[in-house]
């Protein structure tokens, strides 16, 4: 299909919707009824048609306004993007990386042209249209990976890999659920998941980083993880916690279904192959509880998932206040029928909502 | 797919070097480009040698830009269990076999100001890859090269003269050693330390650098083992619910193989881990060869590393 790029913002007014092939589309992240941590990895090698999983990099309907939102960040906060010296390579990697599978998974919208290193890139969407020599960081306006970036959705993280750890040395990170890259900027795996609660406990990060180091070229992985966000906010950062934490106490009994939104990330894992680095998008999907519960299945899962929570994860994703007000209003699409197994939103199986 | 992804490729040369080496070069059958790699990355070659099949891991020393074709250089290893003379007996120019998917397990370090290389014989083969991507990148390096005798100095000749001042050659045979103390004493802060070759010249590079005070982050080794040949031994496994003999010249990876299992590898040399495997129970002793386990691992007995590791007495018990 072709995509309609919606005209839209994530901040001030919030414009921001899904149209109804977005929501069918949204990464639901609940296989069942209840949530704990997991690796919960996958190979990320394409998924059903039209899913976000089916390409390398999806693209929607929020593409071009999203892209804006970032510039918006970038302009006032430059240090959301940083790459230290010795990540130039991998940069290089991922502009190449995103550049061939753009030009292959949507043909009629990215087109990459290779005469040896010296490369032409069509950005239609956005209207870019650039000639320059491939590994030359002069003949880019901004460096490879920023320059990349800017033009893909999701936050990158960029991990070096040495001495049997990832180290967060280089990154986009403007639509992120509430942590730094400037702060992060160097740290190794443990360093940077410290504040998680529990799951340094059960080993996890252990296993996760065993996992990650392990992923090689040709056999990229996924996984799915999730938090709760007021208002359609892409940059719900530390820098900016003061503007965005207060919208939190404007949620309403009246207002909750159109202000909360689910916030699912769709995190991948590339390996890098001149750097051997990892790059790890996080792509960020926002869907109203008003939306989702319009998918029946999803509307009672929600309710039972967000009703049996341990407290330390509810207030770790920062919404431990406001679930009493989410599960009066959850409440209501949770007619107690059983649910099918695994994500999807089977609307042809699913029985409607019985009102009681 | 245990091992990642593969790739079909055709052998379209094949160079004798010297009394041991034979270089192979690699093209894919499909004529689509190679993946790019990073220099010191590895691809494990199958070889289907009548009902048994091979699989070895070889540095790939071809630059790491050119997707044209690989090329690796195999040392003939007499006492082995016949993969090196296999590939330089049996495989021959326009024969199709099958290798993996670029993994690197000895990477440079990005960071480093300058890259000080210590090889040792048919250990020089990931530092050509390696040299070729730094000198893309105006990267600093010097290349300390031991070798037994000058006929057996594998690219010696190329690279003392492309590189004249940076390539420092030892002959054994002429009593030349590498003088290790003095060269570390005289780096520049930030050099990063690389080697590659025999266990002992591993040892020996990371036990003096130690010595020097050198950070352990700062020296990088890469060694395979190759799966010694033992005496035979049975395994049960829990899992498939079958009993299994590991023939003398066979390793217990490439008997659970046969016999239809699985097991994940990326290295199939006590490197990288990935075909660990729980123990259940064990009447015997675990002939422990890897690099993997540390030594209280080892002395636990909980874990078993298929690829180069055996078993010597009544039966051993696994989880798989």
């Amino acid at each position: 299909m072709t995509i309609q790029f919606r005209d839209e913002t994530f901040r001030d007014d919030y414009t921001f919707r899904n149209s109804r092939w977005a929501i069918e589309r949204f990464p639901f992240p609940f296989h069942e009824d209840s949530f704990m941590y997991s690796v919960n990895m996958e190979q990320h090698r394409g998924g059903p048609a039209g899913s976000v999983y089916e390409k390398r990099f999806d693209v929607d309907e929020h593409y071009v306004s999203e892209m804006r939102d970032r510039a918006l960040v970038l302009a006032e906060d430059p240090l959301r993007c940083q790459s230290l010296p010795h990540m130039t390579l991998a940069g290089w990697d991922l502009l190449e990386l995103i550049m061939v599978a753009k030009s292959e998974d949507y043909p009629d919208l990215f087109q990459l042209h290779r005469d040896g290193d010296r490369w032409r890139w069509v950005n239609r969407p956005l209207g870019i249209d650039d000639t320059f020599t491939f590994l030359d960081d002069t003949t880019l306006p901004h460096g490879p990976m920023e320059y990349i970036t800017r033009q893909t959705q999701g936050d990158f993280c960029v991990l070096d890999q040495r001495d049997d750890n990832l180290w967060m040395d280089a990154g986009m990170v403007t639509t992120q659920a509430d942590w730094s890259l400037d702060f992060d900027l160097g740290m190794n795996f443990f360093e940077w998941h410290a504040p998680v609660p529990k799951a340094h406990e059960m080993g996890i990060f252990q296993r996760a980083l065993k996992f990650l180091l392990n992923i090689q070229q040709g056999a990229p992985a996924r996984r799915l993880n999730w938090t709760m966000t007021v208002n359609p906010l892409l940059d719900t950062s530390p820098e900016n916690y003061h503007r965005w934490g207060i919208q939190k106490t404007t949620l309403t009994p009246e207002n909750i279904g159109r202000k909360q939104h689910l916030r699912v990330e769709l995190q991948t894992f590339f390996r890098l192959p001149r750097s051997n680095a990892l790059v790890f998008p996080i792509r960020c999907y926002l869907c109203s509880f008003e939306d989702l519960t319009t998918v029946s299945k999803w509307g009672r899962r929600l309710h039972r998932v967000v009703r049996d929570l341990p407290v330390e994860l509810a207030t770790y994703k920062g919404f431990v206040d406001n679930r009493p007000m989410m599960l009066d209003y959850l409440s209501q699409f949770d007619d107690g029928l059983p649910t099918s197994p695994g994500i999807w939103p089977d609307l042809e199986t699913e029985p409607p909502l019985r009102m009681g | 797919m245990s091992g990642g992804e593969k790739i079909a490729v055709r052998v379209t040369e094949k160079t004798p070097l010297n009394d041991l080496v034979t270089r192979f070069r690699f093209e894919a059958v499909d004529g689509r480009p190679l993946p790019t790699f990073s220099g010191g990355a590895h691809t494990v070659v199958e070889m289907k040698d009548g009902d048994r099949n091979r699989l070895n891991p070889y540095s790939l020393m071809s630059d790491p830009f050119d997707r044209g074709s690989y090329t690796i250089s195999v040392r003939r290893d007499d006492a082995g269990r016949g993969g090196s003379k296999f590939l330089h007996s049996a495989v021959d120019v326009g024969d199709e076999i099958t290798i993996s998917y670029p993994v690197n397990l000895f990477s440079l370090d990005l960071r480093a100001r300058k890259h000080l290389m210590l090889a040792g014989g048919i250990g020089i083969t990931p530092f050509l890859a390696q040299i070729k991507q730094l000198d893309r990148s105006h990267g600093h390096w010097e290349l300390h090269y031991s070798v037994r005798t000058e006929s057996l100095g594998s690219y010696v000749a190329e690279l003392t003269a492309e590189h004249p001042n940076d390539v420092h050659v030892y002959y054994d045979d002429r009593g030349q050693r590498i003088d290790l103390d003095a060269l570390l004493r005289g780096q520049p802060l930030g050099t990063h330390v690389y080697v590659c070759g025999p266990k002992g010249m591993i040892d020996w590079v990371h036990r003096t650098a130690e010595a020097r005070g050198w950070p352990a982050e700062a020296v990088h080794s890469e060694e395979f083992l190759a799966p010694e040949p033992g005496k035979a031994f049975t395994v049960e496994l829990t899992q498939a619910g079958k009993t299994v003999e590991v023939g003398e010249t066979e390793s217990l990876l490439e008997a659970l193989e046969r016999v239809g299992e699985d097991p994940p590898y990326l290295c199939r040399g006590g490197a990288c881990g990935q075909c660990e495997t729980a123990v259940v129970s064990a009447d015997g002793t675990i002939l422990h060869r890897d690099h993997w386990l540390t030594e209280e691992e080892k002395a636990a007995g909980a874990k078993i590393m298929p690829c180069v590791s055996r078993f010597e007495g009544t039966s051993l018990v696994l989880d798989r």
